[in-house]
């Protein structure tokens, strides 16, 4: 099977080498195709279903949406989404052709490339009793995590940070009773203005 | 739920906008006729039921300028509408019920998706309040549709009614023609509120390109004058444009030699010495070597579709690639291009035009003479009743002047390879979604279109898909339609037996139709249609002629060919183009 990649890869004509290329597809039988975490945000029009319509394309192409995030933007009449996926770098520039074209779609930007900033929102509920409570507070300040509520037997705190900062939160909080964890998916935005070039 | 229930046949509108307090209120029902007629709408086609019964007792009212076409089946309504659509170039409409008739829809709007028609499809719906309450004949037709439609809406007050039906009929034909779905819930149907017509509407989001980047234009043009073995490859996107003629022009002008797809048949006209027929998975054998060998393919309004392609990373090898289209989703979808033109087709064409010129391409020209001469589209001429032979002779007794309407499998290749089109949209067939039982209706469709042009209208069926619509013979004889309907019946579902005999060692399982096959000839008559049979080939024209002696019905023609018969050539599911199988008889045998 190798061998036959292997003599396929010598009989290309120049012309597929570079459709192989533009495709992000594998040249030599050892690479792999170019796939990568994508970061995108679109805003679409406040209308029933809009949301629907856009994780469709996504879900159609067999796609896991990793986060998707939906609020209101600028103009209340819009809402703007961020979505994180995995996959094929050409596939996903072709499902973002297809989501510029949905009728509700007004932008489409994959910020994956661009220079931007991302924030997540967790909270974390975790059972601790009042001798418990000062040990973890001084753990929790390192991460500037806040204490949203307090009960006799439980701590819920509150991180916001990039995705890194949130895994490692969470991942110290396993020493603990970790009872419940809840993220808001990921909210980016590129950091300068768009036009500015 | 937000919307307050309205569900009253004498309620009125709440709250009418204060500058049309002065217009006279009208239910939803009235509006949507209303509007159908601002728009021009010809034909609806329908097919009543509970929740749109407002619309159809508003219509006995009114009689509107439209004429409404009551369907037996929905599914048949909407490859009606799409026969008419593609026969005309105009909005095809259809008016169904919740529920059943929505779901009815189903296949012919995938099938409108699929092969870029417009159609606005109408659907009844419970009242806004029952909605989500698995209410009787519910359905939620926004979400069955939602993948299979350019877009949909679901009209939650009637002061918006008039301005979504103009959304609607702008979204269908503009840009790259679909299907739009308006679901009508019952109580807005009986509300009512003043009645105007939008002349425009601004849909934020939504843009339609026209003329191509000039650079991209100007690199095109570069790379046409560069290349020794140009070869075009038109899809339907060129017709619907209309930009058949041009590119036909174009082509005459620059000597090269064009090949098209199934839905391209007609854009340019095949009895030109540089037609080179079809291409693809059954295209003719010289079609395909001009595509391995070409170092310049102009795609024009063609998606690069896996029934095209055949294995993709074999073809076209030498080719760089130049694409016209008027998607953008549709660039470098499934080939990566060395250029893309976003834009018009025909107004793409108009501005190459201006920056090409008239090129020597003797040689490769006389290469493409010489595989014409090699393998010639041909089938074996004996005394047994051959398909070709009957698509033949329908050619010769049309002049090619007809409207062709294919169904799906061995009748629609073989419809497609002899018939030789001449004119844009005089083939009709289900390309994208291939469904069974399209040829009838949409046949009948097109004759509605065709009916003040006096353009004879030819549907080519099988004896599987025929019976798939079959009711819609009854609509056809009522409304005295001279539709040819064609059976090329070998008592087979034959392209399927094409494949267990080429690629399952002859295992024909559940392929053979005689033994539910009914009497066509009867069935006709029962429809109040003409039935006609012919078993031998010497009586094929006097078929024919009889037939189209007939004018105030449509007559059925049952052709008996023989089984063993497959298309040819051939490029195997997934195979690469350079391994057509080419055909089935040996030249000697060729008159």
């Amino acid at each position: 099977m190798t061998t036959d990649t292997a003599q396929q890869t010598v009989e290309l004509t120049p012309q597929q080498l570079f459709r192989k290329q533009a495709a992000g597809e594998a040249i030599l039988p050892n690479e792999e195709d170019s796939v990568h975490r994508h970061v995108i945000t679109v805003l679409i029009d406040d209308t029933i279903g809009a949301l629907n319509r856009v994780t469709n394309l996504f879900s159609q192409r067999g796609f896991n949406l990793e986060s998707v995030t939906v609020g209101e933007s600028k103009d209340p009449t819009q809402r703007r989404l961020t979505l994180v996926t995995t996959g094929n770098d050409r596939i996903i520039a072709q499902v973002l052709r297809q989501l510029n074209a949905l009728i509700d779609s007004i932008e489409v930007e994959d910020l994956t490339r661009e220079d931007h900033v991302e924030r997540e929102l967790c909270l974390v509920k975790v059972r601790s009793t009042a001798t418990e409570r000062a040990a973890l507070l001084s753990v929790v300040e390192v991460f500037r995590a806040n204490v949203v509520n307090i009960t006799p037997d439980s701590l819920t705190f509150e991180v916001t940070g990039p995705t890194a900062k949130i895994n490692a939160f969470i991942g110290v909080m396993k020493d603990y009773d970790v009872r419940e964890v809840a993220r808001s998916g990921r909210v980016a935005m590129r950091r300068r203005l768009a036009f500015e070039h | 739920m937000s919307h307050p229930a309205n569900t009253s046949p004498t309620a009125t509108a709440p709250s009418a906008a204060p500058t049309a307090t002065d217009r006279p209120l009208a239910t939803g029902a009235e509006i949507l006729i209303r509007s159908l007629e601002a728009e021009g709408v010809e034909y609806v086609f329908g097919h009543p039921g509970g929740a749109v019964i407002a619309i159809y007792d508003e219509m006995h009212r009114i009689q509107p300028s439209f004429q409404h076409i009551l369907v037996r089946h929905e599914q048949g309504g909407t490859h009606a509408a799409e026969g008419y659509a593609k026969a005309t170039g105009k909005v095809g409409t259809v008016l169904v019920t919740s529920g059943p008739g929505a779901t009815n829809c189903v296949t012919g709007i995938a099938d409108a998706y699929m092969d870029s028609i417009p159609l606005v499809v109408f659907t009844g719906q419970v009242p806004t309040h029952l909605i989500g309450n698995d209410a009787f004949q519910e359905c939620d037709t926004i979400g069955v549709t939602r993948s299979i439609t350019k877009h949909s809406f679901l009209v939650r007050d009637v002061k918006d009614l008039a301005a979504t039906v103009k959304k609607a009929y702008h979204l269908a034909r503009s840009g790259r023609p679909g299907p739009v779905v308006v679901d009508l819930p019952k109580d807005v149907i009986a509300a009512r509120a003043p009645f105007h017509y939008p002349d425009h509407v601004q849909i934020r989001g939504y843009s339609v390109v026209g003329r191509g980047n000039a650079d991209q234009v100007r690199k095109a043009a570069d790379m046409i004058a560069a290349s020794k073995r140009p070869l075009f490859y038109v899809g339907g996107g060129t017709i619907i444009s209309g930009g058949a003629e041009k590119l036909t022009s174009l082509a005459r002008k620059t000597s090269i030699p064009v090949t098209t797809t199934l839905h391209g048949l007609g854009s340019f006209p095949e009895n030109d010495a540089l037609s080179v027929g079809m291409l693809g998975m059954h295209g003719t054998w010289y079609a395909n070597m001009a595509v391995q060998n070409t170092d310049l393919l102009i795609a024009v309004g063609a998606r690069f579709d896996d029934r095209v392609t055949g294995k993709i990373e074999a073809w076209a090898p030498h080719a760089r690639i130049i694409h016209i289209d008027i998607d953008p989703a549709c660039i470098s979808k499934n080939v990566p291009v060395d250029c893309p033109i976003l834009g018009d087709v025909s107004l793409v064409l108009d501005q190459l035009d201006d920056l090409v010129h008239p090129a020597d391409r003797q040689e490769w020209l006389a290469q493409i003479a010489a595989w014409k001469e090699e393998c010639p589209l041909d089938f074996q001429k004996d005394d047994a009743l051959r398909p070709q032979q009957v698509v033949r002779a329908l050619r010769d007794k049309t002049d090619g002047e007809a409207v062709v309407v294919t169904d799906v499998g061995q009748n629609q290749m073989w419809g497609a390879q002899f018939f030789s089109y001449v004119h844009p949209r005089s083939h009709i067939t289900s390309g994208g979604l291939g469904t069974m039982g399209f040829s009838l209706p949409a046949a009948m469709g097109a004759a509605f279109g065709m009916r003040s042009i006096g353009r004879d209208v030819i549907s080519i069926n099988g004896d599987g898909g025929v019976l798939m619509n079959i009711q819609e013979l009854g609509v056809a004889a009522a409304h005295k339609l001279p539709i040819k309907v064609v059976i090329l019946n070998n008592n087979y579902l034959g392209m399927v037996r094409q494949w267990q005999e080429l690629f399952h060692e002859e295992r024909y399982s559940h392929t053979n139709l005689e033994p539910t096959n009914p009497d066509f000839v009867q069935l006709a008559e029962a429809f109040g249609c003409v039935g006609l049979q012919c078993t031998d080939p010497a009586d094929i024209e006097a078929t024919l002629d009889a037939a189209w002696k007939v004018t105030d019905r449509p007559v059925v023609m049952d052709f008996r060919v023989i089984t063993e018969e497959k298309v040819f050539p051939m490029v195997p599911a997934g195979a690469a183009t350079d391994n057509m199988i080419t055909a089935q008889f040996s030249p000697e045998d060729c008159a």
